[in-house]
């Protein structure tokens, strides 16, 4: 048994667009976790938009089909299955992975079209969520390992996001979408608290095109999830898709406008992507985790200014924010 | 082995009952369309009201997700002329709940591309498959801040995806060419210098003349 040797586990890495063109510290804690986590990553050369499920898929369901294919070529090529940190990318390419590997007929009309750029779809690959390469893959007995120094009972409102579960049917969830616990243990393993709050489960408002064409209404559905929240007693957000991300961060600031009337208060949640927080209890430095702010460019994430509870946190941590802030600038130029 | 929507295949011994036949006076275009992309458990629809009572849109909006799938199923064109089957954010809650089974979102997203081949996408989520025809990324990096920004997180300032390979896009756009998915959303490509300002001046003459068909409907959003 001892001669074994242990094989690191190896992953397609899928970006897909808005982490790495929009929150690209997210990228950067992810990438610092899953190594110090032993975990390799592959870039995945040349991949584009998965493309997205609410949009994409609206329009013209075979197109949607084929370059969903494509992104899983470029997997197969990797011979690693693909991890995602994104809800809608995991919504399209399990349910593409999914649809190719059980329909031939499908497969058959796919492959045609991806003869004409020299690729092809096996269906060799696994679609797998950053969830649940932490939860189940690597275990949830290793995040609790790997955790070195607790976050001192930071309220967290946790947001799964609608397809992180749904469909229930094709997801490693047991069929659980009503309530799931799996997130909220990750956080809970941070020394963290995950506070129960109203509709829990209830959409961001981003998903489906309704952000892109019709933002009062997603923003409607934001509303009501951050006084559920704040009535909750919530510090900060917590989330493992980058939509939802921009919905709960960015959205915010919108709603604060659009809703000045309707709402308790001005919100100002920090939102935080679940990497940055467990790389923090696993004693990395806050400057691999994307979770200081090192450059003056305006109109860029994170919207919430998240410095008035990173500088409590650290605090307890024996950092200094606007120390680290100093040092850092000096250090990139 | 399971086929594609194996929660529809679970059905089959009941659908078995749903025969044709007895439903055939309820049988349309539309809902022949649906059935044909394997989605036929919109037959079983009994109209209980869970996918509505269900839909965090509905709360809000005129969005009516048990109306949506009635008409559907009956043929009723205005379904696709309504901008309410474009107010679903695809949450999946009414798929999950439906006590028959009937994949809800799923139709909705099929009624959705009916809709587009009608003419009826929205012009934003125009302009979003012009970007991914143009880049591969629905999102892509269009300013320089965005790239400045990746680099201040100690990454490249592009990341290894489309944007670093101009052979990715050009594979991404002959799919597009081949699926015909460029003419369905009238994409053009982008036309050089000169050109380029006249046919962007024609192009402003004939946006006021021919406006599109589509109804300006105010959405409500409850208060």
């Amino acid at each position: 048994m001892s001669h074994e040797e242990v094989i690191p586990p190896e992953y397609s890495f899928y970006l897909g667009c808005v982490i790495p063109n929009r929150y690209p510290f997210v990228e950067q804690a992810t990438r610092n976790v899953m190594n110090e986590l032993g975990v390799r990553l592959k870039d995945m050369e040349g991949a584009s938009c998965c493309p997205a499920p609410g949009v994409f898929r609206s329009f013209d369901i075979p197109t949607w089909l084929t370059i969903g294919a494509r992104n899983v070529s470029i997997a197969e090529e990797n011979k690693a299955d693909i991890m995602t940190m994104c809800n809608g990318c995991y919504g399209t390419l399990l349910e593409v992975n999914h649809q190719l590997t059980h329909d031939e007929q499908k497969r058959t009309f796919v492959n045609e079209q991806l003869k004409k750029i020299d690729r092809k779809f096996a269906g060799s690959v696994k679609v797998k969520h950053l969830a649940e390469v932490l939860y189940k893959d690597l275990g949830i007995n290793t995040i609790r390992d790997a955790v070195t120094r607790t976050l001192g009972g930071l309220k967290c409102a946790v947001h799964y996001g609608c397809h992180l579960t749904k469909p229930s049917e094709i997801r490693p969830w047991d069929g659980e979408c009503e309530d799931p616990k799996f997130f909220d243990e990750l956080v809970e393993v941070l020394g963290c608290e995950s506070v129960a709050y109203r509709d829990k489960q209830m959409c961001c408002g981003a998903g489906g095109g309704v952000r892109s064409a019709i933002k009062e209404v997603s923003l409607d559905f934001t509303r009501h999830k951050l006084e559920m929240m704040r009535e909750a007693g919530a510090e900060c957000i917590v989330v493992m898709c980058p939509f939802c991300m921009l919905q709960l961060d960015l959205g915010q600031i919108e709603v604060n406008g659009i809703f000045k009337d309707e709402i308790s208060g001005p919100f100002a949640f920090p939102v935080f992507y679940y990497t940055q927080l467990l790389g923090l209890a696993m004693g990395m430095h806050p400057n691999e985790l994307g979770l200081i702010k090192r450059h003056d460019l305006k109109g860029v994430p994170p919207y919430v200014n998240q410095e008035p509870l990173l500088t409590q946190i650290f605090q307890k941590l024996g950092y200094d924010y606007k120390q680290l802030q100093k040092q850092s600038v000096k250090a990139v130029s | 082995m399971r086929k594609v929507f194996s929660r529809t295949r679970n059905c089959e011994t009941y659908m078995e009952n749903i025969k044709r036949s007895r439903i055939n006076h309820v049988s349309s275009e539309i809902s022949d369309e649906i059935v044909a992309d394997d989605l036929e458990l919109i037959r079983s629809c009994f109209q209980c009201g869970t996918c509505t009572g269900s839909c965090p849109s509905g709360r809000r909006t005129a969005l009516r997700t048990r109306s949506v799938i009635r008409k559907a199923l009956l043929g009723i064109d205005q379904v696709l002329d309504d901008p309410d089957i474009w107010l679903c954010s695809t949450c999946y809650t009414c798929f999950e709940r439906c006590p028959r089974k009937v994949p809800v979102t799923d139709i909705i997203i099929k009624l959705r591309n009916l809709a587009t081949q009608k003419g009826r996408i929205l012009t934003p989520h125009k302009a979003l498959t012009h970007l991914l025809i143009d880049t591969g990324h629905g999102v892509p990096i269009n300013e320089k801040k965005w790239s400045d920004l990746r680099e201040s997180y100690d990454l490249n300032p592009l990341p290894p995806t489309v944007h670093s390979s101009p052979k990715a896009v050009k594979e991404i756009q002959t799919l597009v060419n081949s699926l015909e998915f460029d003419k369905l959303v009238e994409y053009k490509p982008p036309e050089k210098d000169s050109k380029k300002e006249e046919s962007k001046k024609e192009e402003s003459l004939k946006s006021a003349d021919e406006k599109p068909m589509r109804k300006s409907r105010k959405i409500m959003v409850k208060k």
